[in-house]
This record gives C-alpha cells, sequence and structure tokens, in this order.
C-alpha cells in the first residue's frame, strides 16, 4: 500500500461561498466518517476528491496519496475509488464484464478471467460471472459494486451513501463485508454518511463537510 | 486544481469538431446564397434590373407569391394547432399512444410519396371517390371537379400538414419533459381548469420556447417546398418555389437570371413570414396571458375538442397510411377501371419490369444516406462528447446555425451551390450528393441524438473514470453501448432525411445520380400510376428498414439485459432509474 | 472570368470541333476504335417506361456490336439536361462534361444550337445518315424551321394525332370547328397539356395552323407589326372552348402522358398525341380501353422529328456518335416502329433499304388504333422557333394564372 489519504487544506467553492473544506490524513485501514445533513456538500467533497467536481465549482488545495500529488490529475489516473448510493453497475454488461471493466489492463484473458470468479467466490457469489446485474438482489448488487471498486486495485476508497440503501439487517452485514475488505486490502477510507450507525461501525474519526471534528450523540 | 486530460492525445481535435461541424452547415448556406444571388445582379446593373424586370413580367407573380405566404403559414398554423391539441387533449390516452408509436414510420415517410400516396387518395378518380361510387354518388366516370393542383393550394395544404403535424408531435414529445407538463397539468387540473385549458395557460409557454425553431423550420419548409407543390400544387400558376424550379431548368440563359431574382424574392418573402411569425408570437403569448388572467376553466370545452382531436388525428395518420396502401395496391394493380374500388387482377408485372431499375436506384439512394449519416453521426457524437468533455455548452446562436439549413429556403441557396460545385470541378457523383445531403441530415441527427446523449447518467461516468478508465474508454465502452439505441434511432432519422431529398440529389447531382426521390418526382409527371406506386413504395421501405433496424438491433443485442431493455421501453432515453 | 474570355474560349471549342469531325467522317473506324469501352450518358426525358425500355434496348445492343454502354440519365424535363450544360459552360468546364448526348428537338436545340453548346456538325458523318429520308421528311433537316446543319441527328418521326374512344365518341371532328363545336358540346371531355409543355404547344399551333388566315407565314420569324392580329383567331378559339374543357380550363395535365392517364381513366373522351402508334401500343400494354381510336385532321396535322445532340463539352463524344448512328440503324428503327415496343414513325426512306431491312417494317402490325401511313394524311411543317416561343409565353400570360 502506498499510505494514507491526505486532503492538505481542501476547499470546494461555488462562487465565493465555501460549501465544504477539510484538511486531515486518513491513515491505510483508517476509516474518516464525514457527517452531516442532506444538501451540506458532502458528496460534493467526495466529488472534488476524485476530481469530478461540476465545472461550476473551484477546488483549490491538494489531495494526496502517501507521497503522490493526484490534485492536478485526471479523474481516472487518481486511482480513488468510490461507491456511490446506488450501486452504478453498468446495464449493458454482464456481472463478468462489470467486473473485468475495473481490472487493470495487462493480463491475460485466462488471469483476468481467474481474478474475477475469485473475487465472486470470496463474496459468496460463485458462478454469478455471466448474470445480468439487473436479476441480482439489491444485497448482490451491492457487493458487485464493491468487488468492481477493490478490483481496480485504488488506493484509497470513498464510500457515499453505499448503504442507505439497503434494508437494515443486509445493512449490518454488508457494511460489516465492507470494511473487511477495506481493512484486508489497507486502505484509506472516507464514508459520506448521515446514520450514526454506520459512523459507530467505522469506529475512525467523525467530521462534517467543514472539517469540524464532531463526537456521536450518546456515543 | 485542474484537470490533465490524461493523454488522450485527439483531445485539441475534438475540442474543434464543433466548430468545424458547424462551419459545415454555415459555409455551403451562405456560399449557396451568394452563387444563386449572383446571377441576379448580374455582371452590371443592366443585367440587375433585366432579372426582376423579366420577373415583374411574368403574370403570375403575385399570385405565385399569395400561394407560397398562404399555404406555407396555413399549413403551420394548422399543423401546429392539431398537433398542440393532439398532445393536450389526448395525452395518456390509447390512442395517443398508438399514434406515439406510429410517429417513427409517420416521419420516414418522404415528402413526395405521402405526395402521390394523397394524390392517388383524394383525385376525382382517387380511391376515396372508387370507394363511394358508383352506389353512394351515382358517378360510373371521375366527376370533372377540380381537387388536385386546385388554385388555392389547398390540396398542397392539406399534403404538408400530414407531413408537418408528425414532425412538430415528435418536436413538441421531445420538449415535453423539460417543461414539467405533468405536474403543472395535475395542478391546473386540481384547480378546475379544462385539460385543453390547463395545457394551453401552464404548459404552453415555456414549451413553445423549445418548440420554436421546428416551427420555424416548418414553416420555411412549407413555404418553399418544391415536391409536395410540383405533385399535389396549383399549376395555374404553381407556387414561387415550383416556378423557380421551371426557370432554372429552362435552356435559355436569361431565365436564370429571373430565377435567381425570383429565389431573392422567396428569401425575402420566408425572411418577412419568419419576422410577422414573430411578432404574432407576441400577440399569442398576450392573450394566453389575458386568459390566465381571466379566471375562465374552460372545462365544459374538453370533450368536443377531444372529440375533435381523435378525428383530425384519425384523418391526420388515415391519409398518409391510406395513401401509402394505395401507392402499394397501384404497384401490384392489372387493369383497374374506374370507378372499382379494387383492380380487376394482381400481378408482378410493374415489379419486375421495373426491378433492376428499382434494384440500382435503391442502392445509389441508401449508398448516399449511409455515407451522409455515417459522417453526420460521427461529427454530432464527436460534438456532443467535446460538449461532455471540455464543458461546452450550446448556446442559442449555436442551435440557430443548426437549424439554419433547416430554415433558410433550399431552392434559395441550392442553385448557388451547384454553380459552386461546378466552378470548383467537383465531380457531381454520389459523394457530392452525399456531402450536400450531410447538410440537412446533420441538423436532424444531432436533435435526435442530442437528448439521449445529454440524458445519459453522469454518474456512470464518474463510476468508470473511479475504476481507472479514459474518456476514451468510458465514450466507447460504457456511453456508446449503452446508448445504441438513440444512436441507431438517430441514424435511421438521418436516413430517412437524406432518402427524401430532392433538390439536392436533382441539383448537386446534375440529373447523373438518380435517386428513389428523383425517379419518383419525375415519374410522377408521367402519370403512370403503377410504377408510380413501385417507386414511392421503395422510397418509404427503405427509411423504414432503417426505423426497424434500430428497434430491432438493440432488442436483440440487450436480450439478456434487463436494465437495458427497460431503458428501451422507456424511450430510449438512455436514463436509467435512479 | 468575365464574358470577352468565354467567347473566345467557346469559338476555340467549336473550331476544333469542326476539324475533329472531319477527321471522323474519313475515318469511322477510328470513332469506333475510341467509343469501344466509354459509357454514354443520355439524358433523355425518364417519364415514360416503354421509352426508357426501349434505351436499355438500344444500350444493350451498342454494347454488344460496340463495346458501348449507355447509361440513361432520366429527366423530368429536356430542359434539365440543357441547364446542366448551360450551368457547366458559365462554370467554365469546356470538356468532361457531365451529358453526352440529348435526346433533343426544337427550342430547346435552337437554345443550344444558338449559344454554341452543341457539338459538329457530325451527323452527315453518320454511315447510316444516307438512309436517312431527307427529300420525303423535311422535318429530319429543318427542325422547328432551323436548319439542323448537322448539329443533331434524327432518330424518329412524330406526327400529331387524335385519339379517341369510339365507345363514348362515336363520330370524331375531323375539322377544327368541328372539333370546338364537340368541345363546346361535351365539357369537361377535352384538354390539353399545360403549355409551355410541348404536345400543349403544339396543340395550340395546330389551331393557329386552322384559324390564321395565312399559314404560311408560320415560317417565318414573326412580325411583331402584324404578330397580334395573325394570333388573334387563336386565342377566340380558345377563348371559346376553355369554360367546356376538362376542369374547367382550371388545371391543364402535365404532360403527354399525364393527358393519355386521363384518357385511360376516361375522364376525357378526345385526347392528343405526338406519336400515331401510341394508342395501339397502350392498348396492347393493357393500359387502355380496347375501343378507343386515332384520327387526325382535315389539312394535316403538324409533324416533327426527334433527334439526338452532342453538347460542345461532352467527355464521351465518340460513343455518344456511336449510339447516334446506331439510332438510324434499320432494324433499331423497324423495332422503335413497333407498337409493341415504341410505335414511333421512322426517319428512313424505304426506297434507300435493302430487302432485308425493307422486311423488317413491312413486317410490323401497326395495331388497331394506328392510322395507316395514308390516312395520316399531309405532314404540316412546324412554325419558326419564335412563333412557339411566343404563343407558349402568351398562354401563360393570358390563361397561367387561373381566374
Amino acid at each position: 500500500m502506498t499510505g494514507g489519504l491526505t486532503l492538505d487544506a481542501l476547499v470546494l467553492r461555488l462562487g465565493a461561498r465555501v460549501i465544504a473544506q477539510m484538511s486531515v490524513e486518513v491513515a491505510p485501514s483508517a476509516v474518516l466518517t464525514v457527517m452531516g445533513p442532506s444538501g451540506s456538500g458532502k458528496s460534493s467533497l467526495l466529488a472534488a476528491i476524485i476530481g469530478a467536481a461540476p465545472r461550476a465549482f473551484t477546488v483549490s488545495g491538494r489531495v494526496l496519496l502517501g507521497a503522490r500529488d493526484v490534485s492536478d490529475a485526471a479523474p481516472h489516473a487518481r486511482r480513488i475509488g468510490i461507491l456511490f448510493q446506488d450501486d452504478v453497475l453498468f446495464p449493458h454488461l454482464s456481472v463478468g464484464q462489470n467486473l473485468g471493466f475495473g481490472l487493470p489492463p495487462g493480463q491475460s484473458r485466462a488471469q483476468r478471467q481467474t481474478a474475477i470468479d475469485t473475487a465472486l467466490e470470496r463474496a459468496g457469489m460463485a458462478g454469478f460471472a455471466g448474470r445480468d446485474p439487473a436479476t441480482l438482489s439489491g444485497g448482490q448488487r451491492a457487493r458487485v459494486a464493491l468487488l468492481r471498486a477493490l478490483l481496480s486495485r485504488p488506493d484509497a476508497l470513498l464510500l457515499d451513501e453505499p448503504f442507505s440503501r439497503l434494508d437494515a439487517e443486509l445493512r449490518a452485514q454488508f457494511r460489516a463485508f465492507v470494511f473487511s475488505q477495506t481493512r484486508a486490502h489497507g486502505l484509506p477510507v472516507i464514508l459520506v454518511t448521515h446514520d450514526p450507525d454506520d459512523a459507530r461501525a467505522a469506529a475512525g474519526r467523525i467530521m462534517d463537510p467543514m472539517g469540524r471534528e464532531l463526537a456521536l450523540p450518546g456515543g | 486544481m485542474k484537470h490533465g486530460q490524461g493523454g488522450l492525445g485527439g483531445a485539441s481535435l475534438l475540442r474543434q469538431v464543433p466548430r468545424v461541424t458547424l462551419l459545415l452547415l454555415f459555409v455551403p448556406v451562405l456560399a449557396g446564397l451568394l452563387g444563386t444571388l449572383a446571377p441576379a445582379f448580374g455582371t452590371g446593373e443592366a443585367d440587375w434590373w433585366a432579372a426582376f424586370d423579366s420577373l415583374a413580367a411574368w403574370p403570375g407573380l403575385r399570385r405565385a407569391i399569395a400561394l407560397s405566404l398562404a399555404s406555407g403559414l396555413v399549413a403551420t398554423v394548422l399543423s401546429l394547432a392539431i398537433t398542440l391539441l393532439l398532445v393536450a387533449s389526448l395525452a395518456d390516452t390509447a390512442m395517443f399512444a398508438a399514434l406515439r408509436r406510429l410517429l417513427s414510420p409517420l416521419l420516414a415517410i418522404p415528402h413526395a410519396a405521402a405526395a402521390l400516396g394523397l394524390a392517388f387518395l383524394i383525385a376525382p378518380s382517387g380511391w376515396i371517390v372508387r370507394a363511394l361510387s358508383p352506389w353512394a354518388t351515382g358517378w360510373t366516370a371521375p366527376p370533372d371537379v377540380l381537387i388536385l393542383n386546385d388554385p388555392w393550394g389547398a390540396s398542397l395544404t392539406l399534403g404538408l400538414i400530414t407531413k408537418e403535424v408528425p414532425f412538430l408531435l415528435l418536436m413538441t414529445l421531445a420538449s415535453l419533459p423539460q417543461t414539467d407538463a405533468a405536474r403543472r397539468m395535475a395542478i391546473a387540473t386540481s384547480l378546475g381548469y379544462g385539460q385543453v385549458a390547463g395545457f394551453v395557460l401552464c404548459v404552453l409557454p415555456p414549451l413553445y420556447r423549445q418548440l420554436r425553431l421546428p416551427v420555424y423550420a416548418v414553416l420555411a419548409y412549407a413555404m418553399t417546398a418544391v415536391e409536395m407543390a410540383m405533385i399535389l400544387g396549383p399549376t395555374l400558376p404553381p407556387t414561387l418555389a415550383v416556378q423557380i424550379i421551371h426557370w432554372m431548368t429552362d435552356p435559355s440563359l436569361a431565365h436564370r437570371g429571373t430565377a435567381a431574382a425570383a429565389a431573392l424574392v422567396q428569401l425575402v418573402l420566408v425572411v418577412a413570414a419568419l419576422l410577422g411569425w414573430h411578432l404574432a408570437e407576441r400577440f399569442a403569448r398576450a392573450a394566453v396571458l389575458r386568459a390566465a388572467g381571466s379566471g375562465r376553466r374552460w372545462a365544459r370545452a374538453d370533450p368536443p375538442l377531444r372529440l375533435f382531436a381523435v378525428a383530425v388525428g384519425f384523418v391526420v395518420a388515415g391519409l398518409l397510411i391510406t395513401g401509402l396502401i394505395g401507392l402499394a395496391v397501384w404497384s401490384f394493380a392489372g387493369l383497374w377501371q374506374f370507378p372499382a374500388a379494387l383492380p380487376a387482377s394482381l400481378n408482378l408485372t410493374t415489379w419486375m419490369k421495373s426491378g433492376p431499375d428499382l434494384a440500382r436506384t435503391a442502392g445509389v439512394t441508401a449508398a448516399i444516406a449511409l455515407l451522409a449519416t455515417g459522417a453526420a453521426a460521427g461529427l454530432v457524437l464527436a460534438c456532443l462528447e467535446a460538449e461532455h468533455r471540455f464543458g461546452l455548452t450550446a448556446d442559442q446562436r449555436a442551435l440557430w446555425l443548426l437549424y439554419l439549413p433547416l430554415i433558410v429556403p433550399q431552392i434559395a441557396f441550392l442553385p448557388g451551390l451547384q454553380r459552386l460545385t461546378l466552378a470548383l470541378g467537383a465531380e457531381n457523383g454520389v459523394p457530392a450528393v452525399a456531402a450536400v445531403h450531410l447538410v440537412f441530415v446533420l441538423p436532424y441527427v444531432f436533435l435526435s441524438l442530442g437528448p439521449a446523449f445529454r440524458a445519459w447518467d453522469g454518474h456512470f461516468a464518474v463510476a468508470g473514470a473511479a475504476l481507472g478508465a479514459t474518456p476514451a474508454k468510458v465514450f466507447w465502452r460504457l456511453r456508446l453501448p449503452m446508448l445504441l439505441g438513440p444512436v441507431l434511432t438517430a441514424v435511421a432519422v438521418g436516413v430517412s432525411v437524406s432518402v427524401a431529398q430532392y433538390l439536392p440529389s436533382l441539383l448537386i447531382g446534375g440529373g447523373r445520380v438518380e435517386t428513389l426521390t428523383t425517379e419518383a418526382v419525375a415519374l410522377s409527371s408521367g402519370g403512370n400510376r403503377r410504377i408510380i406506386g413501385a417507386y414511392g413504395l421503395m422510397q418509404m421501405l427503405l427509411p423504414s428498414l432503417g426505423f426497424a433496424v434500430a428497434l430491432a438491433v438493440p432488442r436483440l443485442v440487450f436480450r439478456h439485459r434487463a436494465g437495458m431493455r427497460a431503458d428501451l421501453r422507456a424511450g430510449s432515453s438512455g436514463r436509467t432509474a435512479r | 472570368m468575365n464574358r470577352r474570355r468565354f467567347g473566345q474560349l467557346t469559338t476555340g471549342v467549336a473550331l476544333a470541333a469542326v476539324f475533329g469531325s472531319k477527321v471522323w467522317a474519313e475515318d469511322w473506324q477510328a470513332t469506333l476504335d475510341a467509343a469501344k469501352g466509354q459509357t454514354v450518358y443520355w439524358h433523355a426525358w425518364g417519364g415514360d417506361t416503354k421509352i426508357n425500355d426501349f434505351i436499355a434496348y438500344v444500350g444493350a445492343e451498342a454494347e454488344a456490336r460496340y463495346g458501348v454502354k449507355i447509361e440513361q440519365v432520366k429527366l423530368a424535363s429536356t430542359a434539365d439536361a440543357v441547364a446542366r450544360v448551360v450551368a457547366e459552360k458559365a462554370a467554365g468546364q469546356t470538356a468532361g462534361g457531365a451529358v453526352d448526348l440529348i435526346w433533343i428537338n426544337g427550342e430547346n436545340f435552337a437554345a443550344m444550337k444558338q449559344a454554341g453548346l452543341l457539338f459538329g456538325p457530325f451527323a452527315e458523318a453518320l454511315p447510316n445518315w444516307r438512309l436517312v429520308d431527307k427529300a420525303g421528311k423535311p422535318a429530319v433537316i429543318s427542325d422547328f424551321t432551323i436548319a439542323t446543319e448537322g448539329f443533331e441527328s434524327p432518330w424518329a418521326m412524330a406526327q400529331l394525332v387524335f385519339e379517341y374512344d369510339q365507345a363514348t365518341v362515336p363520330v370524331p371532328p375531323v375539322t377544327l370547328a368541328g372539333l370546338q363545336a364537340w368541345i363546346i358540346a361535351n365539357p369537361g371531355r377535352f384538354t390539353y397539356p399545360q403549355p409551355p409543355d410541348y404536345l400543349g404547344v403544339t396543340f395550340l399551333k395546330q389551331v393557329l395552323y386552322g384559324v390564321m388566315q395565312e399559314p404560311e407565314a408560320l415560317q417565318q420569324p414573326l412580325d411583331e407589326a402584324t404578330y397580334e392580329a395573325a394570333v388573334a383567331p387563336l386565342w377566340a378559339f380558345l377563348d371559346a372552348v376553355h369554360p367546356s374543357l376538362w376542369r374547367a380550363g382550371q388545371a391543364f395535365p402535365a404532360n403527354e402522358p399525364a393527358l393519355g392517364q386521363l384518357l385511360a381513366d376516361a375522364e376525357i373522351g378526345i385526347s392528343l398525341s405526338f406519336n400515331p402508334g401510341r394508342a395501339s401500343a397502350e392498348i396492347a400494354a393493357g393500359n387502355l380501353q380496347a375501343t378507343v381510336r386515332s384520327f387526325v385532321l382535315e389539312g394535316g396535322t403538324i409533324g416533327n422529328a426527334s433527334f439526338v445532340a452532342i453538347p460542345f463539352n461532352a467527355a464521351h463524344r465518340a460513343g455518344a456518335m456511336v449510339v447516334a448512328d446506331l439510332l438510324l440503324d434499320p432494324a433499331i428503327q423497324a423495332r422503335a416502329q413497333d407498337p409493341a415496343v415504341l410505335g414511333f414513325l421512322t426517319v428512313l426512306d424505304q426506297a434507300a433499304l435493302d430487302p432485308v431491312a425493307k422486311a423488317r417494317f413491312d413486317g410490323l402490325d401497326l395495331g388497331v388504333a394506328t392510322l395507316a401511313p395514308a390516312a395520316l394524311g399531309r405532314s404540316l411543317l412546324e412554325p419558326h422557333a419564335s412563333w412557339t416561343a411566343r404563343i407558349a409565353a402568351d398562354w401563360v400570360g393570358r390563361y397561367g394564372v387561373a381566374q
């Protein structure tokens, strides 16, 4: 692993108004939770980190992965993965092709197929490679989205309320699965959520979009 | 923070594509206009006056001008009114759904084929009279009444309406989602307004803003249509546009000057009509606002209006479809004398005899259509991708340029373009014709593909980039395949536009490039209904094939992808449920 | 480019053409060699499938005999091809033009010849020229009083005939006065193609021949001083019949096929054609009632020849000449006269033919509706082109704007 994810005086503005700002270092395997009401700029902050902030925004400050400054890199060159609230599986590709889309190039077909099959097997979805994503359950789709992100070998992972659409039981299960995976890969993680349970499970620092440290109510 | 383009070699090239594309539309139109006007102004003042003198001396001038204005304005007003009435009073009914499904096939019918079909239908010896004779009318010979080519241009106007309503309907359906129509209508009706009144007062104002340019295109087209006017229009005198073609193709040089002068008059007429229309828009808008302030609900107007809309919808679609069936029947007809409603016998003689010619002509037509549409689709996709990647926004000016070839009358700039291509020594083969078709095909491909392309869910692109995919990979592997349906539909639209072109093929092809449309119009003067039927039918089969492919291929390719099929059902907008 | 340079250019081209034709006249074989492998773009009106089929047949023959291909460019109007050559000349294109051969006569020929848009003289250089009946059919060298001077080569004769349906018109009117009376007595049952259509103007000229005091004047360019008085009877005739025409004269068929369709649809009872064999051919094809017959007016009807001409800048001049010669071949001429094919009258002198060729013509069954050559009566020469242009223009002024 290349090290932690550092936001160095990152400020996101819309016109003159500051939408979000943050100066923080997230160590490998650590989780930073960003909490705030909807519309408070959490998602825009994540967009700025991966380099996909809408053009109306201005972004200043630096984003570092270990010692690598990716502030000026295009989104695809940053190696920062992201999971959205909905899974954003590509509907025209099979489950296996979705995973293959994330795999970096440079391996033989057989090697790529093996990587895909192994990932599915570990997630308890062996034999799903040929399936149409539209036929999967919500929990299965969420898992495929995570696997796809991990297969692209990111240096950090951003989670944009990825659990909010799942029902309570599935949610705890999937959350545990995600954090076990990110820890196994030693990834620094930023989690955006408005659910205190998520924050509790993340067991890391908690901030609001303006970079102020928060304490969990009753926690 | 800047975004590097990450080793994308063609980025700067791609960035220029929108500008180049607009130039491709703008330059031929401008150059053609100048080329056309040159002979009007001749080489000296004497020629200038001579051209306008000879035009003024033509006894039919006033009437031809009046015909152009009247048929154009009446056709536009009625087409727009019918379209809005259909949308306002029939939305969400089974009939509207049926009309909506018919829309693409109806649009694909070239103007010439529609006119020929209509002529077969409404002529005194046509199908309608035959169906009623002699049992209802007592006629054993066709009645001596002037229906086709009537001096008032009524048949022409009817023909124009049957073709322009489907176009405006399509443009309206494309614009409705941006007007928040459903919620506005729900509020209006909950306040007690009638459905049509609610539509006019609450939805029409924002809707019309989107419809304005298509309406202008309809007005300009209706005033200057050549092939429909040649088939259905008056002949004593013909409309100004048809008379220009007569002069243009007259052997003596003097008439070329007259033609150029008339083309200038035609251009001025169109501009004046557009300005007049623009003024009328303000009055109409003020009237709508006044009506909205009056508090009247007009709820009781709904039932009769709905009935009327149903009738008009049936007539418009019915005329087009029955006319085409008439074309088909004539092409297989043996002896078919008046007043028999059906031919005494059916045979394949016409098709066998003209088979080789038809096949060759259809091949040329398809080649031109595919060349022009292929180029148009490539340019449009590049434009839209550049717009997306570089955050360019298509401003109002760009939109006007896009509509320029649809609004500037073909009759005003194609003759000049023909002179220019000759002067440049361009070979007037299939490539030259295809290049000029591109000017007309491209706007329609853009209008067809643009909304779907822009509506494509940006999350897919972000997700792709976060997985390490370059913008190029996102385009080729995600956006393009996911937009397969809309892209193929846009190609089908382009093909249908190209197939329908008459003047560009005739003038730029120099008579050497025969397309189904130039053949059908040339044959229409001969009155042989069987062969006209065969060509008319082929003329509409080709675009229909395009739409069939656009419908079938995505269904086949994505037969195991429920998520994509849901998109197709939702109107191929490419948007996924979120 | 200014006008003077145009002039110099075209003079040069015309001179080259004259010398060129002399060379070819000496050695037809050289023309055949040059033509081999060429594709001749023959611009011809394409509104009639039978004519199109005939051209396709000539194309097959030309390819089989001389290795020359014919590509028919089907026109809505011959003027389209003329306009094309005009445009090419205006653009300075003096070679490699799009038009190799035009089916032409009358006004179009006069305009092109006058403007120096034609290659020639070439017609006299064609081997089959010696078979053409110059003496018996003066129209083959005098096209609307314009001497052809070898700038066009004839390939068919035509004569105006009237067609009528015996079922509805038992006794056809064979005088102009009789026709006028019949039209008025049978409103809506007669019409003619809308001038300036060729057949429509021919009808006007036919009427003019019948009502004019001194029809001989038609062979001279019209005299402005006497024109109005000379044509007044024509307008009087038309004023009398127009209210009784088909659609009350508020609309006219576009051309000959459209008029023929009206007869086939029984909308009208008397029709005209410039092809004496048309009715028989249409009956044979099942497109026309078997009861249709032909008649001509006492005193004769207008006749003329159809020609082919070669533009000054034709890309495939040798091939075009070979096609023009092939069109005069007795076998092709006999085929054109066969009512089952075209029913066009031949331009050849029957006395000049060898027995085999003559037998081809004698063996033709002209068909039920076709008048025997003797019954066709006198063939009147076309008036001078100035009359044609003027009465067509005046017709448009008088009747071309519906009341």
